[in-house]
Formats: structure tokens, C-alpha cells, sequence
């Protein structure tokens, strides 16, 4: 597995949009910090950055890179490795390199900034963590689905309206719930649901460590009030692990069973 | 040396292998024939395990392919369509190959030198014609010395003097007792290189023997009037 990871790595290092991807986060790193000067309000913006487009572009990318490298794939096949290997090792592959160009391209302006000098160090790691685990996320997602179809056009608008209902349509339901059952207490109900979606959950996760949770009014003061801050942070890291391990499974077990 | 039993295979509701036995004897050059969504790439696909059959069993030397992957450095395959990750450079493409297989003993060299591929070593697969990348493709299936060789359409997009090295390499092959299967639909190219034809017809084995036998069965003088007459008695 570790030499597919390492061909599909060097394959996407050598391509344009890793650079284009990479040059993005460093241009945004550096407008939002010399041009705002304040840390915490820049990470805050960078959240809501990271939290919509870390799905969107791990969702399009593992999508994309499946289906342009399916004649490699059927080359790889022939040869004596492993099928899981093939696959798992171009997630991997695909979750790593567009998980440093994030992680490069804003760990650049921010070690200018000076931010080893600085408090903001851990909400800072925590937002790199969390969009490292949200590239991971969407991008075995992404490879679950283009698995399971093999018409391109489908596999897109499926990648696309998960990436939508997890990213906007998720929140609204989530919210139209909350006004709907207002009566009724719905402190659970409302940290299930925040759970149930990687999107949210990254969110809150971030918050929490900035304490500024009154910012997101409901979910936020739910969480603060029942698992108090480091309580919350494991059990949404837990939560994190199982959103990039269930996928994975997917991704190994429909690739066991399908046919090239 | 392949043995395969009664092994059917759907797509959908589309039947394409209706329970196909054949068994394949070391040594010796096989070509599989027959019109186009006959199953003879799911065939060959099967043997290499791209394709799960549904049913039926295949085995190699003796031992079943299910559920194994290192019976595969016994074969070379040769894809029907040569797509390549295109960010690679020809050099780089043959090293990742050889490293997946971790193979040492190659003759790379060699068949760059033949099919002249020099010049293109450096260069990036995307931007190589399509006669070029087969000519690659040719490369990384002969370079290693397995036992079995699958050849899906090796013709295709190749220039008259480059198909003539290739036949002198599938006669190399085959004096040094190796077992290759070809498919292909020029019959010229068959009829001149097969020991042994299989002709498949809707997902099943209609006829396996030389070609003069076929001509025999047909009662046709040359070998592209007996495949038409199996093709013209079928569809009539």
C-alpha cells in the first residue's frame, strides 16, 4: 500500500492544482494576518473559510482523481498488489497531499507571523487539525462514491449534493428542527445532530477552543454545558476518527467486490 | 496450466459469460476470437482477477485465484487501451512498475532499444501519441519474465514496422516456453502467430481447436471465410 500512496502522492505533488490548492491558503493566510492584525479574529474567519471549502475541495478532488486515474487503476490491478492496497493507497494518497497544501500553505504566513511567540498557537493547530481531518473525511467520501458509480456525470452531482447538504442544507434543516420543536427540550437532540455531521462538528470543535461559543447561540451552549471544554473536544475528535474510519471500510469493502 | 470451469458472469441483466470451460496447456500461443461483446475481455479480465466471475472457478497451477493477488507476477498483461497517469514521465513510469513488482531482472533496456523509445524517455506520457504510448504499454508487458503473457489487442495503433518487431517478440516468447494468449481481430495477425484459436460466441466456448481444424469444421478454403461463416451462421 505504501508504494501506491507514495506514486499517487508524487503523481498529485506534481500536478497543477496542488499548487493552485496551496496557493490559495497562502495568499488567504497572508491577506487575513498583515492585513487584520488581529490572531483570534483572523482564525475565526479562516474557520468559516476552512469549514466550507475543506469539503468542498476534498469531496471534488477524490472524485476527480478516481475517475481521470481509472486506466492507471486497471493497470495497477493486473499487477501483483493487493486490491485494497490500490485504493486505500490512493485516498491516502489524495487526503495527503491536499492535506499539506492546507496545512503548508497557512502554517507558512503563520510561523511569519511569529505565531510560535504566540498564545493563539493551539486554536491555531486545532484549525489545521480539523480541516486535515475534514480533507480526510470528504475526500473517502468522495472515493466511496465515484466506488460505487461508475457513470462520471452521477458520481459528480452525488459528490456535489452531499458536499451541499452536509455544508449548507444540513444546517438549515438542523435549524428549521430546532424552531419547529421549540417546546420541547432539545439539548440532545441538537448535540446528536451536530455530531451526525463532520461540518458541524468541526465548527464546534473550533469554537469551543475560542471560547467565543456564544458566537454559534444554541449548538455551542449545548456543548459548553454538558461535556465542559476537554470533555467535548475528545468525543468530537472520537467522532472525527469514526467519520474517516467508516468510509474507509466502504472504500475497502466495495473495492473488494467490484468488478474493472 | 489455466483451468477454468463453468464460470458465468453478469453485468446487470447482461449475461456476458454463459458458463465458459476451457483449459489452457503451458507453452503455446492462444488467440481468442470472436465478435465484439463476446466476452473476451471479461475472459481475460477474469483470469486476472479485475473481474469477479459470479459463479464457476479458476485456477492456475493448480490453485484457485480467489481471494489472491501474488499469482499475478506469473502474468503479463497487456490492457486493451494504454492510459497512463499522465504527470509521469516514460522513465519514471517503467521504474514504478518495476518497483510495484519488485522486479530486478528485466530487459527494459532491451525493448526500448527495439521499439525505439529513446527519445521519448524523458518525456511526460500525456503528450506522447497514441502508437507511442502502446509501443510503452508493449514495454512494460514484455520486460518481465513471466510465465504467462495476456495480450489484449497488442496491435492497435501500431506502425507496420513496429508490429512486425512485436510478432518477432511474441515468437521469442513463445520458444522459450511460455504461454501467451492474444486477442485480437485481425485475422492475418492471428492466423499467422496462434497455435491454438478459441472462438468465443455470445459468452460461450463455440469452438477451440487450430485453425485448421476450423477450416475443416467450416468447410471454408481460408481462415477469414471459416470466421465469417460462423459469424454469418449466428446473426443469420
Amino acid at each position: 500500500m505504501l508504494k501506491i500512496l507514495k506514486y499517487s502522492f508524487y503523481d498529485l505533488m506534481r500536478s497543477r492544482w496542488s499548487y493552485v490548492y496551496f496557493l490559495f491558503y497562502l495568499l488567504l493566510g497572508v491577506v487575513l494576518l498583515f492585513l487584520n492584525n488581529d490572531l483570534s479574529k483572523a482564525v475565526i474567519t479562516l474557520m468559516n473559510v476552512i469549514i466550507i471549502l475543506v469539503p468542498l475541495i476534498g469531496t471534488i478532488f477524490g472524485v476527480m482523481y478516481y475517475y481521470n486515474s481509472r486506466e492507471f487503476t486497471e493497470l495497477l490491478l493486473a499487477q501483483p498488489v493487493k486490491r485494497s492496497s490500490i485504493f486505500l493507497g490512493q485516498y491516502l494518497g489524495v487526503a495527503t497531499s491536499l492535506s499539506m497544501s492546507l496545512v503548508i500553505g497557512l502554517g507558512f504566513p503563520f510561523v511569519f507571523y511569529g505565531i510560535f511567540n504566540s498564545s493563539a498557537i493551539w486554536d491555531f493547530s486545532l484549525l489545521l487539525i480539523t480541516g486535515a481531518f475534514l480533507t480526510f473525511i470528504f475526500t473517502a467520501l468522495a472515493f466511496v462514491i465515484a466506488l460505487s458509480n461508475e457513470n462520471k456525470i452521477k458520481g459528480f452531482g452525488y459528490a456535489i449534493l452531499l458536499w451541499l447538504f452536509m455544508a449548507v442544507i444540513y444546517d438549515g434543516l438542523f435549524l428549521m428542527s430546532l424552531l419547529y420543536f421549540e417546546d420541547y427540550p432539545l439539548d440532545k437532540f441538537s448535540l446528536g445532530a451536530t455530531m451526525l455531521n463532520p461540518v458541524d462538528l468541526s465548527r464546534v470543535l473550533i469554537l469551543l477552543k475560542l471560547d467565543i461559543s456564544a458566537l454559534l447561540g444554541y449548538t455551542g451552549a449545548v456543548f459548553q454545558k454538558f461535556f465542559g471544554t476537554n470533555f467535548g473536544l475528545v468525543l468530537s475528535f472520537v467522532m472525527l476518527v469514526c467519520w474517516v474510519i467508516i468510509p474507509t471500510f466502504f472504500i475497502w469493502r466495495i473495492a473488494k467486490k467490484k468488478d474493472f | 496450466m489455466i483451468e477454468i470451469k463453468d464460470i458465468h458472469k453478469k453485468f446487470g441483466k447482461n449475461e456476458v459469460l454463459k458458463g465458459i470451460d476451457l483449459s489452457i496447456n503451458q507453452g503455446g500461443i492462444f488467440a481468442i476470437l470472436g465478435p465484439n461483446g463476446s466476452g473476451k475481455t471479461t475472459l481475460i479480465k477474469s483470469i486476472l482477477g479485475m473481474v469477479l466471475p459470479d459463479s464457476g472457478e479458476i485456477s492456475i497451477n493448480g490453485k484457485s485465484l480467489k481471494n489472491s493477488f501474488k499469482y499475478r507476477e506469473n502474468i503479463d498483461y497487456l490492457p486493451q487501451i494504454a492510459n497512463f497517469p499522465g504527470n509521469l514521465k516514460v522513465k519514471e513510469l517503467i521504474e514504478m512498475i518495476k518497483d510495484l513488482r519488485n522486479s530486478k531482472a528485466t530487459n527494459d533496456r532491451e525493448l526500448i532499444e527495439l521499439f525505439k523509445l529513446q527519445p521519448f524517455l524523458n518525456k511526460k506520457l500525456v503528450n506522447l501519441s497514441g502508437g507511442t504510448k502502446q509501443k510503452v504499454n508493449l514495454v512494460l508487458t514484455f520486460m518481465f519474465d513471466g510465465p504467462l503473457i495476456i495480450l489484449d489487442e497488442p496491435t492497435s495503433g501500431l506502425d507496420p514496422i513496429s508490429h512486425l518487431r512485436l510478432k518477432n517478440l511474441i515468437f521469442a516468447e513463445k520458444k522459450k516456453g511460455k504461454t501467451i494468449l492474444v486477442t485480437s481481430h485481425i485475422l492475418s495477425f492471428v492466423e499467422e502467430i496462434a497455435d491454438e484459436i478459441v472462438f468465443l460466441l455470445e459468452g460461450k466456448i463455440y469452438f477451440k481447436g487450430s485453425i485448421t481444424e476450423l477450416k475443416l469444421k467450416t468447410s471454408q478454403p481460408d481462415f477469414e471465410h471459416a470466421i465469417a461463416s460462423i459469424l454469418s451462421a449466428s446473426y443469420a
